[in-house]
């Protein structure tokens, strides 16, 4: 256990090595960054004067090297201080603006999680308990649905009815706790959809086993039988994919957060797009890639502890 | 399923059909019939298609040509003759029209990047399970950190840096979906290597090469086409969010996602422009899913827990 803990970690670094190095080349994407610090009109000697001047005209290697550790040229800090440039447009560090929007896309994620969770798990259990009823097939119908609605168009669609239609719901913003709903809706219906679907297939094949029949025997209450000796056993994939599923959102509610103006690291990075404000970009694609190793190394070493029967060598 | 043995060499066509059973086509056919929701689903994807093909035949007003005096006009609307099914937007276009022709791009993107990540992912797929040894850690390895990257992230900085452009948002949506196809080719592979075909074909001197595309291929075939048919929906959402976040195919070409976006702004007045465009969209993807669901059940049950 203790080995893999380990093998499992160093595999997370080198992961989040990589990405450093495509958050890297998507800087050399846009091109020498002298011919975009300049003014349009500049000669090739001015380009090159300052390309000497700031370091870019050393091979690309070296320059990696000063993208890490910082650069000599330029006075800069590097990513392994948290350097990742000033942001153009708001004029404050990248990493530390990122960082003040970061624990919102945390909360909507989390609030996201926790409204899939409350609808997925009863929602699984019940379809699976009453197979091939109107309870099941109506689930299903809503978890396909649910697996097929672009989530852009569903927060549009809470918005016209919540927002515009029964005025009862804030639309854009962030200032207290109704101004959650939505949004949370909104990013948590695919994860409601395919929890709904995992919790169901697994319970049904729990549901089958001889501990079950036992249970059953031995004269216990149904709603016992479901709940302390199918559920609970059932719960070691469902546990993983509700952790999988925060990852993801917390990298994915670019969107979401874009539909409600929510102030949060998708918001901010659509804005900076918008802007040309790059040194914003690679500092939120760095944070949200991090957070989403972290949670999938959690996740992976939670599943190991959960369930001892599994050997990793 | 029954196979024609060596005795059986002398029996007739009809004979040897008994004998082998129904072809895969006939069980799909077969199975087909007990599943209405599929025939719809097969029904909505045809007709999409068909408008995707010839949008001029079926839209009644040219998506492109704007005008004021026919702005924001609500579903039923009818104006000097001209009459607007599902209503104009802010610029006087119909709606109907702009969402028959925006079924061209959301295709052409979902298949292209389906078939291209598929060509990618299986030749990685195939030949990491294959070769092994340190091609197969590269690969795996390529795979553990793409798929790290909060996929939309990575898409909107991408197309932002490249510029909206079809070859560019096909090649961002196949970068991330050739994973799934090389990770489950990749499985496949590692388990069918290991079969006596393959040490029979490999015994009797065949070419690597021959091996991987004669032996291997067609044994990960059927996996690949479920995968394709279950990921073609969520490459058009991804398409579709691009565009209704400003980075797709750059307008005045209508698309789905940017015919949302372009409502967004008048939600509260013209429910119509959001409205009509992701009904359409969820109904094609939700068939699509169907149609996946379906295919994967005739062609590989097995495959429930890999690709979900």
């Amino acid at each position: 256990m203790k080995t893999y803990i380990i093998r499992r970690s160093l595999q997370s670094i080198v992961v989040f090595c990589a990405i450093l190095v495509i958050i890297f080349s998507m800087l050399w994407l846009t091109g020498n960054p002298a011919e975009v610090l300049l003014p349009v009109d500049a000669d090739q000697e001015a380009i090159d004067a300052l390309s000497k001047e700031m370091g870019f005209d050393q091979p690309l290697y070296i320059q990696f090297g000063y993208y890490l550790f910082g650069n000599p040229h330029q006075g800069t800090g590097g990513l392994i201080r948290g350097d990742f440039g000033i942001s153009s447009n708001h004029e404050i560090d990248a990493l530390e603006l990122v960082l003040s929007h970061f624990p919102n896309t945390i909360t909507l994620a989390v609030c996201a999680v926790l409204i899939a969770v409350i609808l997925s798990i009863p929602l699984g259990v019940l379809s699976a308990t009453f197979r091939n009823t109107w309870i099941d097939y109506s689930s299903s119908v809503c978890a396909m649905f649910g697996q097929s609605m672009p989530n852009f168009w569903f927060g549009l669609l809470l918005i016209l009815f919540f927002a515009v239609w029964w005025k009862v719901l804030p639309t854009s913003g962030y200032e207290d706790w109704t101004y959650l709903i939505l949004p949370s809706a909104t990013a948590g219906i695919y994860a409601t959809a395919r929890i709904t679907r995992m919790v169901r297939s697994q319970m049904l094949d729990v549901l089958e086993m001889d501990y079950v029949r036992t249970a059953r025997s031995k004269g216990l209450v149904e709603y016992v039988v479901i709940i302390f000796h199918a559920l609970k056993n059932a719960s070691i994939p469902i546990v993983t994919l509700i952790g999988l599923e925060l990852g993801i959102l917390l990298g994915g509610t670019v969107v979401t957060e874009t539909i409600f103006s929510f102030p949060g690291v998708g918001y901010l990075v659509v804005d900076a797009i918008a802007t040309q404000d790059f040194p914003v970009v690679q500092a939120a694609v760095a944070l949200l890639s991090l957070s989403f190793v972290f949670v999938n190394l959690f996740v992976d070493i939670l599943y190991a502890w959960l369930d001892p029967r599994i050997s990793y060598s | 399923m029954a196979t024609a043995s060596a005795d059986q060499k002398n029996l007739t066509n009809e004979q040897l059909e008994d004998v082998r059973g129904p072809s895969d086509f006939q069980l799909a056919m077969y199975e087909l019939k007990g599943r209405p929701p599929a025939i719809i689903a097969l029904f909505i994807v045809f007709t999409v298609i068909t408008l995707a093909f010839i949008p001029g035949v079926f839209a009644p007003h040219d998506p492109l040509i704007q005008n004021l005096d026919t702005h924001l006009l609500p579903p039923g609307s009818e104006v000097k003759g001209s009459y607007f099914a599902l209503g104009t937007d802010h610029l006087g276009r119909d709606v109907l029209s702009r969402i028959i022709w925006g079924s061209r791009i959301s295709l052409i993107v979902g298949v292209t990047a389906v078939l291209f990540s598929g060509l990618i992912g299986i030749s990685i797929g195939i030949m990491a399970g294959f070769f092994g040894g340190w091609i197969d850690t590269v690969c795996s390895r390529a795979l553990d950190t793409l798929i790290s990257i909060p996929f939309i992230l990575l898409a909107i900085s991408i197309v932002a840096i490249l510029g909206p452009s079809l070859e560019v948002i096909v090649s961002v949506i196949a970068l991330r979906t050739w994973i799934v196809y090389a990770r489950v080719v990749r499985g496949e592979v590692l388990a069918l290597k290991e079969n006596e075909f393959v040490v029979g074909a490999r015994a009797v001197g065949c070419k690597t090469f021959r091996i991987l595309f004669l032996y291997l291929l067609p044994n990960v075939v059927s996996s690949c086409i479920v995968i394709a048919t279950l990921y073609l929906g969520r490459m058009i959402i991804i398409e579709a969010s691009l565009s209704f976040l400003g980075l797709g195919v750059p307008p005045p070409t209508p698309t789905w996602g940017g015919i949302l976006a372009d409502g967004r702004g008048y939600i509260d007045t013209s429910w119509w422009i959001t409205f009509f465009p992701g009904l359409v969209l969820m109904l094609t993807v939700l068939s699509v899913n169907l149609l996946g669901d379906y295919v994967r059940d005739v062609l590989d049950p097995r495959m429930k827990r890999n690709v979900d």
